[in-house]
């Protein structure tokens, strides 16, 4: 801590997951299966689980709880569970069933990720990720999800995000909408069968707390406006992630922190929420009506050369006129032996650098060419269509440019959010019955994320961790029954009312989104690829500044009573301002570069990111202390007893 | 760019709709069609006037919760969905009209929100195959070729949008209900259950109040992601089968 942090926040006391068995990590996940107290069938029925959210985590897990005999309350905001935002995911999905004998095994896939996450997640939890990934690819070739083959008729595998071996498994270009439909059928047949109930248009608004343990939420029905109670024995959060703080990024426009804030704030850690990832090629901002970005995917820098003019006059020249020799082919340049391929943080941040000194191409001079007039040279326009044909009809519908002959221009982008909720080996927060799985907790990707392993997670928590943990919870239940009355259930609705008679009787003159817009311009300037205690500094005082603002100054017309869009972003870009001030601060803790992030008080003589495992191999674990107290610090202390910590090198 | 629009308001689900007009002077062709929606709300926001209701979240064409009628057809000129279309396919129009996906089983909730869980029902009725978590063979015990594989996966990127069924003059919800019927029809994991699922995925549509396919074609023609007009004749095929099976 430096005097300019000082009382931002304090530090307490350490905190450790209790529930990983030690000993040999091949086992440990089998003994803790064994461990947890089983549940008789027949008392399955008489115990109760809440799940909000029905991507890969939330859908897979209300299935499965439902298939075993619970009875499941499933939520989502969308009109329809399969809509949930895991439907977006492009790429693939790894596992470690090394079907192309290149030498893939569960414990490489541990291996890749610890070290892909930078040295910042959980030996454990990795372990054990990578182990029933193999499990997930079997579940859902019974489903029918339609993956990717070969001519014989065996599932095809293709290597994604720099790794050396084949172990992403797809369906085209639409891997995630096909896993989610494959995880949503299943949770139909729950619904049909009565043991699920889903409730669509209905947004979780707060968590009810009775005796310590997490017994319920407070929801709004988002056609009627009513505010319900829903009780059960345990809660489990799918809510997904946070990226939508930048207010730019690839996450649809619904994704929130709504859930996991309002736990945070009623005792749930938040962990290392300063971990997000950025993208490198997302198709650019045209202007300031933009909503969001999207993705393109990363297979593109296969092929593609990136590349900015030499000269920054030559920025608004038709760039099929710029001459070899007046451009910058600077990731080629500066990374000669990775080159395009470098990871998605380098490329992110060495394009950034392009732009800041007035080389960047397009609108406000925010990108960089992606080019592929080499590979149509060489392999003709046909192979470039097969190849990425889809893709290229997606960045001319979007931007009216033909990819085949000028070329791309690219920019990165928030993309997914490595913090969360703290949970231990069980995936159980800090609150006892509160369970969090897929992107909405921090388990397992440290600092950074691999390609294809986010979808690996959603589904590994929902179909096989989650329902063998919470079953240990479970066995002590039921529990007491808690009354719609009971003062903890009348203090949560009511808090949740008058946060609503809040924003519409404000009557002030700005819109939600104006808010929005402004919390991501100063998270994406001053939290995003590059952090400097400088900037965080600035960042968290416009924050406050913002959030001053928003309270007095914001305008939400009509009624509760109603299909109400601003009324629902005005919740959440409220605890996204607050979340916001959270990551500085968490960012501002850790004055090391490490995973997707670069501190640049920390970096090699070469201006390379510099880790500091000495003082920063923790996780930082956020405890709430109130609406004017500072955050209090928790560390969870990270030990690697099975792969070394070694710094990345990619020159 | 210049333009009238007509939009749909609708207070609610019971309220009577009309269309209002809304001149727009500074529409950029850059902008998608939804960000131009949502340029019009923050003005009419700023001048006291609530928005319109629309729904959408992934914006990339594939969470299917976009949908509008735009001047007559769902999902308006281009073969995408709404969230994807982009100003610049507008230019030369000087006027734009705007409604909500209309189906009887389809009721508006709000301006340009209507409710599609009739969609969901039908998959609850058998759009699935019955395995629980835990109890798969390993992925390599059975071999399924590339041209099933394939046909499948053709099959299964419909996005549940609903636009086949505002789109048909019967207001059939064929296509979505052939659509998944291939999709799981040409996969062995699949057949166990084929002949139950059509007739009671079938039962289900018909119960919505979905009406009846009279091969107009014009669910095909609306889908955005082209789901082809044969999985119909798929589902037909396979109702035959299992009529005959006395199902
Ligand atoms: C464009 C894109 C491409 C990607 N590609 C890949 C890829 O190729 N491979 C990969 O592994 N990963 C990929 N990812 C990441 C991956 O898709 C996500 O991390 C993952 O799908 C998240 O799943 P989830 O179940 O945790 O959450 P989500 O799918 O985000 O689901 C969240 C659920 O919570 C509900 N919800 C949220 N808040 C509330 C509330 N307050 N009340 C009620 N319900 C609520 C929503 O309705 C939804 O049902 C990609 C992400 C993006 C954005
Ligand atoms: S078949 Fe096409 S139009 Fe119909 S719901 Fe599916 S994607 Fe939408
Ligand atoms: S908003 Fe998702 S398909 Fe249009």
């Amino acid at each position: 801590m430096t005097d300019r942090t000082a009382g931002l926040f304090v530090e307490g006391e350490p905190i450790h997951d209790t529930k990983a068995p030690a000993g040999p990590i091949e086992t440990r996940w089998s003994r803790r299966k064994f461990e947890a107290k089983l549940v008789n069938p027949a008392n399955r029925r008489k115990l109760s689980v809440i799940v909000v959210g029905t991507g890969l985590a939330g859908a897979s897990a209300s299935a499965t709880l439902g298939e075993a005999g619970y009875v499941v309350k499933s939520f989502c905001y969308q009109d329809s569970p399969r809509r949930a935002h895991s439907i977006a995911a492009q790429g693939g999905i790894n596992a470690a069933k090394n079907y192309k004998e290149d030498g893939d095994s569960v414990f490489r896939l541990f291996y890749d990720t610890v070290k892909g996450g930078d040295y910042r997640a959980r030996e454990s939890n990795v372990f054990r990720l990578a182990e029933v990934s193999t499990n997930i690819i079997d579940q859902c070739v019974a489903q029918g999800v339609p993956f990717a083959r070969e001519y014989g008729g065996l599932l095809d595998n293709r290597s994604f995000g720099g790794v050396q071996v084949s172990r992403t498994f797809y369906a085209r270009g639409q891997t995630g909408q096909q896993l989610l439909i494959g995880a949503y059928q299943a949770l139909q047949r729950q619904v049909a069968a009565g043991s699920v109930e889903v409730f669509t248009r209905h947004e979780m608004l707060e968590l009810v707390i009775v005796e310590g343990r997490a017994r319920g939420i407070i929801v709004r029905d988002m056609v009627s406006g009513e505010i319900e109670t829903h009780l059960a024995d345990a809660v489990v959060l799918a809510t997904g992630g946070y990226g939508n703080v930048f207010f730019l990024s690839t996450n649809a426009m619904g994704c929130n922190v709504t859930a996991t804030w309002r736990a945070h704030r009623k005792g749930a850690l938040f962990a290392n929420p300063c971990f997000t990832q950025i993208h490198p090629t997302c198709i650019p901002v045209s202007g300031e009506h933009q909503s969001k970005l999207t993705l393109m995917s990363e297979s593109l820098r296969n092929d593609g050369r990136i590349w900015v003019p030499k000269d920054p006059a030559d920025r608004d020249k038709d760039p099929r006129q710029i001459p070899e020799e007046a451009r910058d082919y600077y990731l080629e340049r500066i990374y000669p032996s990775f080159g395009n391929l470098v990871p998605r943080d380098i490329a992110s941040r060495a394009a950034k650098y392009q732009c800041d000194e007035g080389k960047g191409v397009g609108p406000g001079g925010l990108g960089v060419y992606l080019d592929f007039a080499d590979v149509i040279a060489r392999l003709g326009v046909d192979t470039v269509k097969a190849r990425y044909g889809n893709l290229f009809d997606m960045y001319a519908r979007i931007t009216g440019e033909n990819p085949y002959e000028t070329p791309m221009r690219i920019y990165p982008a928030v993309h997914y959010t490595m913090g969360g909720l703290w949970v231990d080996y069980d995936l159980q927060s800090t609150i006892p019955g509160l369970f969090v799985a897929g992107e909405a907790n921090f388990s397992d990707h440290g600092a950074n994320r691999l390609g294809a392993s986010a979808l690996m997670q959603g589904l590994a928590d929902g179909y096989f961790v989650l329902p063998n943990t919470i079953r240990d919870y479970l066995a002590a239940g039921p529990f007491p029954t808690v009354a719609q009355d009971a003062p903890e259930v009348v203090e949560a609705r009511s808090a949740v009312q008058t946060r609503i008679e809040g924003f519409l009787s404000s009557n002030g003159s700005r819109t939600v989104d104006s808010f929005h817009r402004e919390l991501g311009h100063i998270m994406w300037e001053y939290c995003g690829m590059e952090r400097s205690e400088e900037g965080l500094l600035e960042a968290i005082s416009r924050i406050r500044a913002l959030r001053k603002e928003f309270q007095d100054d914001v305008r939400v017309l009509g009624a509760n009573e109603q299909v109400n869009a601003s009324l629902e972003k005005a919740g959440r870009v409220a605890d996204l301002i607050d979340l916001g001030e959270l990551m500085c601060i968490d960012a501002l803790q850790r004055r090391e570069s490490c995973g997707g992030h670069f501190r640049v008080e920390s970096q090699t003589e070469d201006g390379e990111a510099l880790r500091h495992d000495d003082e920063y191999a923790y996780v930082s674990a956020w405890q709430y202390s109130g609406e004017d107290g500072p955050p209090v610090l928790r560390k969870e202390p990270l030990v690697y007893e099975f792969v070394e910590m070694k710094q990345r090198s990619y020159k | 760019m210049k333009i009238t629009l007509r939009i749909w308001r609708q207070a609610g689900k019971d309220a009577p709709g009309r269309l209002v007009s809304y001149q727009r002077d500074d529409v950029s062709p850059d902008m998608s069609f939804l960000e131009m929606l949502d340029v019009l709300n923050e003005d009419l926001i700023a001048k006291g006037e609530e928005p319109v209701e629309f729904d959408s979240d992934c914006r990339e064409g594939i969470c299917g919760m976009c949908g509008l009628v735009i001047n007559g057809e769902p999902h308006g000129p281009q073969v995408t969905t709404t969230c994807q279309l982009h100003m610049r396919s507008f230019e030369g129009c000087d006027s734009i009209t705007i409604e909500p996906l209309r189906a009887d089983a389809f009721p508006v909730l709000r301006d340009l929100v209507v409710d599609r869980s009739p969609l969901d029902r039908i998959i609850q009725a058998g759009g699935y195959v019955s395995v629980n978590t835990g109890s798969a063979p390993e992925a390599h015990s059975q071999l399924v070729p590339k041209v099933h594989a394939d046909r499948a996966f053709d099959a299964a990127v419909c996005i549940g949008c609903g636009a086949c069924a505002a789109a048909c003059p019967n207001a059939s919800a064929m296509l979505f209900l052939g659509a998944k019927v291939t999709h799981l029809g040409e996969l062995p994991q699949g057949q166990p259950e084929r002949d139950a699922r059509v007739v009671n995925m079938l039962n289900q549509h018909d119960e919505e109040g979905f009406g009846g396919c009279t091969n107009v074609g014009a669910c095909a023609t609306a889908c955005p992601k082209e789901i082809p007009l044969d999985v119909i004749s798929q589902l037909n095929k396979d109702l035959r089968h299992s009529l005959v099976k006395g199902l």
